[in-house]
């Protein structure tokens, strides 16, 4: 009952004229930049933080939401009439959304697309409505050495789960740590990988890696191998749904939630596993087996809810114990952090007004979210129709302000241009960027953490492991490293007793 | 062979070399690791010619992280470096606008590192609107777009309606330059 006084208080935030504007605002720079193609949620993000630099926390925050959200929503929208689908949460849209445009259908796939977004963020919302404060109040004791359980947990997790390569994994963390070493020791104020330089005492901003990696290293990647003639977006109209379509549909979108929630909620890469999952149940239960890969909208409809309750779940996470899951969230950690406040069970409680004014803002921006894309879809779809060096260039343009932005110096922009250097890279021999940004936002947390736990057990590496909590961590840790060893024989036992049986 | 005047050897030699860049362009990745064991070599170099003083608290000081990192760079290069003699590859990444099936057009993009470089000088001495506009424009170009009229004027626009909106709206403050004090 608690939860939802704090919930309705949260209204009470997230409806005042001012933030309510914000959430809209939010939601339609969200929405078309998601649209745009070759922008995904996090990009879009990165490139959108220096919009919410003048504003008090909780405004910021509303904003990034609808943000967030909006640009979840656009995705899908790109997915279904390019059939190009930008980042790998959308991938699974494109599979029967893009039959379903050829044939005719688009209205119906934009329909089924944002209903779903629509019930699946809401049903998630209610899901962390439910289940953050109890989170935040079971982690309120944990110390420094649970903290550094969780961010090894979060590193291993980030390597070895994504991607088809540990090592490389492992590199693109190692190299986020570096950069997150530059500037002053936290604690002592030692210069580190400063080489006497003034700009680097301070530390590289975690935005300007963000922007740099996700934002100048794609337009940089792509501009080297820029397709000469982009897809034709399928053009429709406005969006809407038959009688018999919301009858194969409804269940879907209420079956999406319960699969993505979860996966959101711990680190195993966000939407991706989750939509596909809820693709392959859906072709399972489905009726109409012989539509499926000529355009069934079930196909459409449950992962998109999925992939929309998933970012619900991954907010459990980043609130209640300051563990980004994905890229979205950790940008949107480094935003928090830009604001001096630190996400983690102690959030609730302190900036409890912020926590529930942002949550409360969610509902808001899903309502909005429904409002503004079922009939402004047609004119959403115009913006895929922007010629490319336009598009590219304005990324670069975007990410050379928000740079800039973020302490007024020239010297940024050339930071920004070499990470964006490295990010180019990445790409080309196939490190995956999250692991970097990941290190770069949790590496110095991590260090602090890890000294303090050590000074408290007096140098004693015991001191490290002696709660219930962080051997559970490390348990979990060890089971995700031994997993390529232990999934063999796992495997061979399997098959064995199965073929006992039969 | 259509070169009958050459002798065998310098046949054979230039076959090699032709091999051996072959090779190199094959595994190219190698130089991935060179630039992880270089890194690697940086930050050990750095942590231990530290000179941690009385300022470290507690047992662990500002040195032992660092060290940690440089060696697992160390690690991790020649993990990479293994992997990749055995025919590991990293995989280039796809995407919407992304067409593998062609070489990389590496003159966009030295082109575009330098229209951003030139912006970085440029922003403080003649302000964000004209720094900006020139961005956008020289990118668009890079690009490959060609229309004469078009281009400039979708760059000056983008960059003072950017520069009022963050500016004056927004309250995140850019550089004006002398343009704006003109206006």
């Amino acid at each position: 009952m608690n939860a939802f006084s704090s919930l309705m208080d949260g209204f009470g935030t997230a409806l005042t004229p001012v933030n309510l504007l914000w959430a809209a605002v939010g939601v339609l720079l969200g929405t078309a930049v998601g649209v745009l193609p070759g922008i995904g949620p996090a990009m879009a993000v990165a490139l959108l933080l220096p919009v919410t630099y003048g504003l008090e926390p909780t405004g910021a925050f509303i904003m990034f939401a609808g943000i967030y959200y909006g640009a979840m929503f656009g995705g899908s929208t790109t997915s279904i009439l390019l059939n190009t689908p930008g980042e790998s949460a959308a991938v699974v849209a494109a599979i029967e959304g893009n039959p379903m445009a050829k044939s005719g259908r688009g209205a119906q796939a934009l329909a089924a697309a944002a209903i779903g977004h629509f019930a699946g963020g809401m049903i998630g919302t209610v899901m962390l409505v439910a289940l953050a404060p109890r989170v935040a109040d079971l982690a309120v004791d944990i110390g420094a050495p649970d903290y550094f359980a969780l961010m090894v947990l979060a590193f291993i997790a980030v390597t070895s789960v994504l991607g088809s390569s540990r090592v490389r994994g492992l590199a693109s963390l190692l190299i986020g740590l570096t950069l997150g070493l530059v500037g002053l020791d936290q604690m002592t104020g030692q210069q580190r990988l400063t080489f006497g330089s003034l700009q680097l005492a301070d530390g590289i901003d975690v935005v300007i890696v963000a922007v740099g990696l996700f934002a100048i290293g794609e337009a940089l990647w792509v501009a080297a191998h820029l397709r000469r003639t982009s897809g034709r977006a399928v053009p429709v109209g406005r969006p809407w749904l038959g009688r018999q379509d919301v009858k194969r549909t409804w269940k879907s979108w209420l079956r999406g939630p319960l699969i993505g929630f979860p996966f959101g909620a711990i680190p195993a890469g966000g939407a991706e596993i989750p939509t596909f999952l809820s693709y392959v149940t859906e072709k399972r239960l489905s009726k109409h087996k012989d539509e499926w890969g000529k355009g069934a909208i079930e196909g459409v409809a449950g992962p998109e809810s999925a992939s929309s309750a998933s970012a619900a779940g991954t907010l459990v996470s980043m609130l209640t114990l300051g563990l980004p899951t994905t890229a979205v969230a950790a940008v949107m950690l480094a935003a928090f952090q830009s604001y001096g406040i630190q996400p983690g069970p102690l959030l609730f409680e302190r900036e409890s007004e912020l926590v529930w004014g942002l949550i409360a803002s969610l509902f808001v921006g899903m309502v909005l979210l429904l409002a503004l894309n079922l009939p402004l879809a047609p004119v959403w779809a115009k913006l895929l129709r922007i010629p490319r060096p336009y598009l590219y260039a304005g990324i670069l343009f975007f990410a050379a302000v928000g740079a800039y932005a973020v302490g007024g110096e020239a010297i940024d922009l050339v930071i920004l241009l070499i990470i964006g250097l490295i990010g180019f890279g990445m790409r080309r021999y196939g490190l995956p960027v999250l692991p970097a940004v990941i290190g770069v936002i949790l590496g110095p947390n991590a260090e602090q953490q890890l000294r303090r736990a050590l000074q408290i057990s007096d140098g004693s590496v015991s001191g490290l492991v002696d709660t219930p909590f962080s051997v559970t961590v490390y348990a979990v840790v060890a089971l995700i490293v031994l997993w390529p060893l232990l999934r063999k024989p796992a495997r061979g036992l399997l098959n064995s007793r199965r073929s006992g049986t039969e | 062979m259509t070169t009958t005047g050459v002798p065998p050897e310098r046949e054979e030699r230039d076959e090699r070399s032709k091999d051996r860049r072959a090779w190199l362009r094959e595994h190219s990745e190698l130089g991935v690791c060179v630039m992880l064991l270089a890194l690697g070599a940086v930050v050990l170099t750095d942590a231990l010619t530290m000179d941690v003083e009385i300022t470290q608290r507690g047992p662990v000081g500002p040195k032992t992280v660092p060290v940690a990192v440089g060696i697992g760079l160390l690690l991790v290069s020649v993990l990479l470096a293994v992997d990749v003699l055995r025919g590991g590859r990293g995989e280039a990444e796809g995407g919407e606008d992304v067409d593998l099936s062609e070489p990389a057009d590496w003159r966009t993009v030295l082109l575009l590192a330098g229209v951003f470089l030139a912006t970085a000088v440029l922003i403080e001495p003649v302000g964000f609107p004209v720094a900006g506009a020139l961005l956008f424009w020289g990118a668009a170009y890079a690009l490959g777009s060609r229309a004469v009229h078009r281009d400039p004027l979708i760059a000056a626009g983008l960059s003072l309606v950017t520069y009022a909106v963050f500016n004056n709206l927004l309250g995140v403050p850019l550089p004006g330059g002398p343009l704006m004090g003109v206006l």
